[in-house]
């Protein structure tokens, strides 16, 4: 194996640190974005908003994110039964 | 690889990876162990008992997905489900991460019970990643364990602490309290195994220290840049390139499943210039 090359692979170091300085941005209160702590809330809510118009279960939400550098995505799925209740 | 386990029943197996000491391994060694359990296709999540000081989810790399933790499902704020993390790499590995904001008072006896029943449920092997010390965590963390791997450095202080870890899983767990129940089958870990500093005398050996101890050695982890450099880039250590320190924990999950495989003391180089010149930054 020869690894050698004129441009060299990036040290683990300056991912580890790459990794801190996005995960920290998130963590440190005030830097903006959605708390954690918010997201039990926003979930009640959203079930609430959706049960207006139809019949779905506590379990039919599932929320995904992903921290990003220069922005963060919050995806949402909802499952719906068989049908879609609409009241 | 992997075998198809689904219409067998899962295994529900609690292991907790504790030592009393702080920074001698434990995270490291719940995410390699909880890896290579899964990559021999054991349906396998850990779970991170260390609240208000999460690092499991760093660890393991998926620090960014992070939405609910285990005092949510504890808490009846999110569903089980929800606040797992399914490994990217291994679609038999998952990870349930802890809270950052909350304290060790949100973990109550009644809600680990319940999630670890739930979770007993659909995997063969539940590895809880204690916190360092004996308090409220790390109780919570041992209380339901049907088996121990107490990680220990071949130092002093560790060794101390372990001994009363041991005492511990003895007296205060599930199974010390249950008449009849077997105890919780506990062993030794030894990690930052430095073979040329044993050599030389200024290092407790593997049989001082188990000597010490009177129990089962569960494997020997040698000292190795594999295992900063897997922390740096959030890969449990047997995911990343081959080492010595990745070939131990492999040894060591055979074992901790019942294989029989011969201890052996292996060692990662140390980089020295030329390497460092001429190999590819590590």
């Amino acid at each position: 194996m020869f690894g050698f090359s004129l441009r060299p692979r990036k040290a683990s170091a300056s991912t580890a640190k790459e990794r801190l300085q996005i995960l920290l941005a998130h963590e440190r209160s005030g830097s903006g974005g959605a708390r954690p702590d918010c997201l039990p809330q926003l979930q009640r809510e959203i079930l609430e908003v959706i049960r207006r118009h139809m019949q779905i279960g506590d379990e039919a939400i599932d929320i995904r994110m992903e921290r990003g550098d220069e922005l963060s995505s919050l995806e949402i799925n909802i499952e719906f039964p068989g049908k879609l209740g609409v009241n | 690889m992997s075998k198809d386990l689904k219409l067998e029943e899962p295994l529900g197996r609690v292991i907790v990876v504790t030592s009393g000491k702080g920074g001698v391994g434990k995270t490291t060694t719940s995410a390699a162990v909880g890896a290579e359990l899964a990559r021999r296709g054991h349906k396998t999540v850990v779970i991170d008992f260390d609240v208000g000081l999460r690092n499991l989810d760093m660890i393991m790399g998926c620090e960014r997905r992070v939405v609910f933790d285990f005092i949510n499902v504890i808490q009846g704020d999110a569903k089980l489900k929800q606040a797992l993390i399914r490994d990217r790499r291994l679609e038999t590995l998952s990870v349930l991460p802890t809270s950052q904001t909350r304290d060790k008072d949100a973990l109550t006896k009644e809600g680990v019970e319940r999630v670890l029943d739930e979770l007993r449920e659909e995997f063969d092997y539940i590895i809880c990643d204690s916190p360092a010390g004996i308090e409220r965590g790390a109780q919570m963390a041992m209380h339901f364990a049907d088996e121990a791997i107490v990680v220990t450095n071949p130092e002093v202080s560790s060794v101390r602490d372990s001994d009363r870890v041991l005492g511990l899983l003895n007296s205060i767990t599930e199974r010390a309290s249950k008449a009849g129940a077997e105890p919780v089958k506990a062993q030794v870990l030894i990690t930052r195994h430095d073979k040329s500093r044993i050599e030389s005398g200024e290092m407790m050996t593997v049989e001082d220290v188990l000597e010490v101890l009177a129990v089962p050695l569960l494997g020997i982890i040698p000292e190795s840049p594999a295992v900063l450099r897997a922390s740096n880039l959030g890969v449990p250590v047997v995911l990343d390139d081959p080492s010595a320190a990745a070939a131990a924990y492999e040894d060591a999950v055979g074992r901790l499943i019942g294989e029989q495989i011969e201890m052996r003391i292996a060692a990662d180089p140390r980089r020295g210039l030329l390497q460092r010149l001429f190999r590819r930054a590590v």
